[in-house]
């Protein structure tokens, strides 16, 4: 079977602004799909073509292989849970979730909405209102109310921002379970590479209305393919036009083991995180290197002279780009 | 603290007891005394007034009275609503529209309502002009109906429907609508499932600030209506200048009172829900 959603060469552009620009996907069927990238990179507006809220200029968007590109957005099988949730004030959880299946029977209606009540744990507060219920319950109101209707794709316009930081790890779990259990394919929006890299089959990072980057979390942190995907998808020490992660940096008094890159360093900086230590160290020629190690590794004070080093093979390089 | 408050409610108090109350406590009285000979009351105290109004004549005008003010007000919600709704999403335009809304009350009501009858009446521009196209040949006989008397009312009332409509519909979400037709809702589906139910506090504030001013409508039915649409206002009005029966204008003027109070309290019962 071909991909669920299929983006062929879509643009869209708002006045003299090009928000979305030639932008190709294939979102493989019952995967978890993200679209990554800073504010403003286009990447909600993807989503709300997607959706149908708004028209591509140009392109064509498939679902399951036929064009929708025309359809309005209650012709099209896709659902949406929007960043702020737009849950209905007037109508309870039930009647929130319910929403979307107004024109089947009866009977199939309830069992349907208490499956999905079940499915995320909000038994015993279907007759709440919105305003009712807190930050994570509502969130969950929202999932429920678009995976009821059980769309081909489920859109997600950064779900997770408004929640405080405790709830947003533990709902990422939740997501993660929810996609895995009913196997529909999620189309993720969101501006946490974290995040991204925690959910995601596939990343694809956007900027300035272009797809930077497809790939799995691995390729794409591992083996970004420029200098911006670098940057994006966490720290970066950039030591002569190499790109070197401070989790790859290591640390060490005496000198470097043989075959591996190395630089003399005094370290400026050493924070401990619990887990880990945060070193902060000053090369020769006055650049600041960070890096990441386990306690377990020694304990290194500010003002001591220790060697750095990391394999070849973590080094990121960019040629084609100027540093 | 207390003194303060008593301080500064005071004058507000006292205009309400000597404006309000104390004029109220006069009609009540009026109400059970007999009429004099030309005009004002004279001894003794009757009920006779009260049992007045129960006659057939009365009841038929205010029966008359609450439909014209219902259709008037629903009349009013028709015309309303949309008009609202295209206000709150017209973006900065939105300040220039309300202010049209609101530009009739810059003339008196009275002038206003005089221009509708040179709208209506058979030599007037309606009449003229459909003439004048061929389209009819004898005029049309439209003022003194109680067609032009809901004209007049919507057309003088339509605003206080606009604005509390407005206030409801320009707080909303838009994303809610688009969660709407994500789910599957049609336009209308989504208007009558989250637009209507959303507005409903503006449309009770709309339906009451139109329904209780057309209850008690006078200049409109005596200038558009004649005296073939009396509505309850005209009664009451009559009944102080032409016939010089205060003691029965009193009566009439308390019970439609009470009827708009007895309606209102009905209805902040079964909606549970603040009236404005």
């Amino acid at each position: 079977m071909g991909p669920v959603l299929e983006l062929r060469q879509v643009s869209k552009a708002f006045g003299a602004s090009r928000v979305v620009e030639e932008v190709s996907l294939e979102i493989p069927r019952g995967s978890f799909f993200s679209l990554l990238g800073p504010s403003g990179c286009g990447k909600t507006t993807t989503l709300r073509l997607v959706a149908g809220f708004e028209r591509p200029d140009e392109g064509e968007i498939r679902l399951n292989g036929a064009p929708i590109g025309h359809l309005k957005p209650y012709e099209r099988n896709v659902s949406t849970v929007f960043q702020n949730y737009a849950l209905f004030p007037h109508l309870t959880v039930r009647g929130n979730i319910e929403f979307g299946l107004k024109r089947r029977p009866a009977g199939e209606r309830a069992r349907r909405v208490r499956k999905a009540i079940e499915m995320v744990r909000l038994e015993g507060k279907e007759d709440r209102k919105p305003s009712e219920i807190s930050g994570g319950e509502r969130q969950r109101v929202a999932l429920a109310r678009s995976l009821v209707v059980e769309p081909e794709v489920l859109l997600l316009d950064e779900p997770l921002a408004a929640l405080d930081p405790a709830l947003r790890k533990q709902m990422r779990a939740e997501l993660k379970d929810l996609q895995r259990r009913t196997g529909i394919s999620f189309l993720f929006v969101t501006h946490d590479q974290e995040e991204a890299l925690a959910l995601s089959d596939t990343i694809a990072v956007m900027r300035n209305g272009r797809i930077e980057q497809t790939g799995t979390p691995e390729e794409i942190y591992l083996r970004p393919r420029t200098r911006f995907v670098a940057n994006f998808m966490g720290a970066m020490n950039w030591i002569d036009g190499a790109g070197v992660r401070p989790e790859a940096m290591r640390v060490m008094r005496g000198p470097a083991p043989s075959g591996v890159r190395w630089a003399q360093a005094e370290v400026t900086a050493a924070a401990f995180l619990g887990n880990l230590i945060h070193l902060e160290a000053r090369l020769p020629d006055g650049a600041c290197v960070t890096a990441e190690m386990s306690r377990l590794d020694g304990s290194f004070a500010p003002g001591e002279r220790v060697t750095l080093w990391w394999r070849q093979q973590d080094e990121l390089k960019f040629p084609d780009e100027p540093a | 603290m207390r003194t303060i408050r008593t301080i500064f409610l005071a004058p507000s108090a006292l205009a309400m007891l000597l404006l309000v109350a104390a004029p109220m406590g006069i009609v009540l009285i009026y109400s059970f005394l007999s009429r004099g000979v030309y005009g004002g009351i004279e001894w003794p105290l009757t009920l006779e007034n009260w049992r007045r109004l129960a006659d057939p004549l009365y009841l038929h005008i205010l029966a008359r009275t609450i439909a014209l003010a219902a259709a008037a007000t629903a009349l009013c919600l028709v015309l309303g609503f949309p008009l609202a709704l295209f206000i709150s999403r017209a973006g900065p335009r939105k300040n220039l529209y309300l202010y049209l809304v609101i530009l009739p009350f810059w003339t008196s009501f009275l002038v206003r309502t005089y221009a509708w009858m040179f709208l209506l009446r058979e030599t007037g521009v309606i009449n003229v002009v459909l003439m004048g196209l061929g389209l009819i040949r004898e005029p049309l006989g439209m003022l003194y109906t109680p067609g032009a008397v809901l004209v007049g009312l919507v057309y003088g009332h339509l605003p206080f429907m606009v604005l509390p409509l407005y206030a409801a519909l320009e707080r909303l979400d838009r994303s809610l609508l688009e969660a709407a037709a994500d789910l599957g809702a049609r336009p209308w589906q989504a208007a009558l499932r989250v637009l209507v139910p959303l507005a409903a506090p503006g449309i009770r504030a709309g339906s009451v600030l139109v329904f209780i001013p057309c209850l008690g409508a006078y200049l409109t039915p005596d200038l558009l209506g004649g005296s073939k649409t009396v509505m309850a206002g005209n009664l009451i009005q009559n009944q102080f200048t032409q016939a010089r029966d205060w003691p029965f204008g009193s009566a009439a003027a308390l019970a439609l009172m009470a009827i708009i109070l007895t309606l209102l309290v009905a209805w902040v019962r079964r909606e549970k829900e603040p009236l404005l």
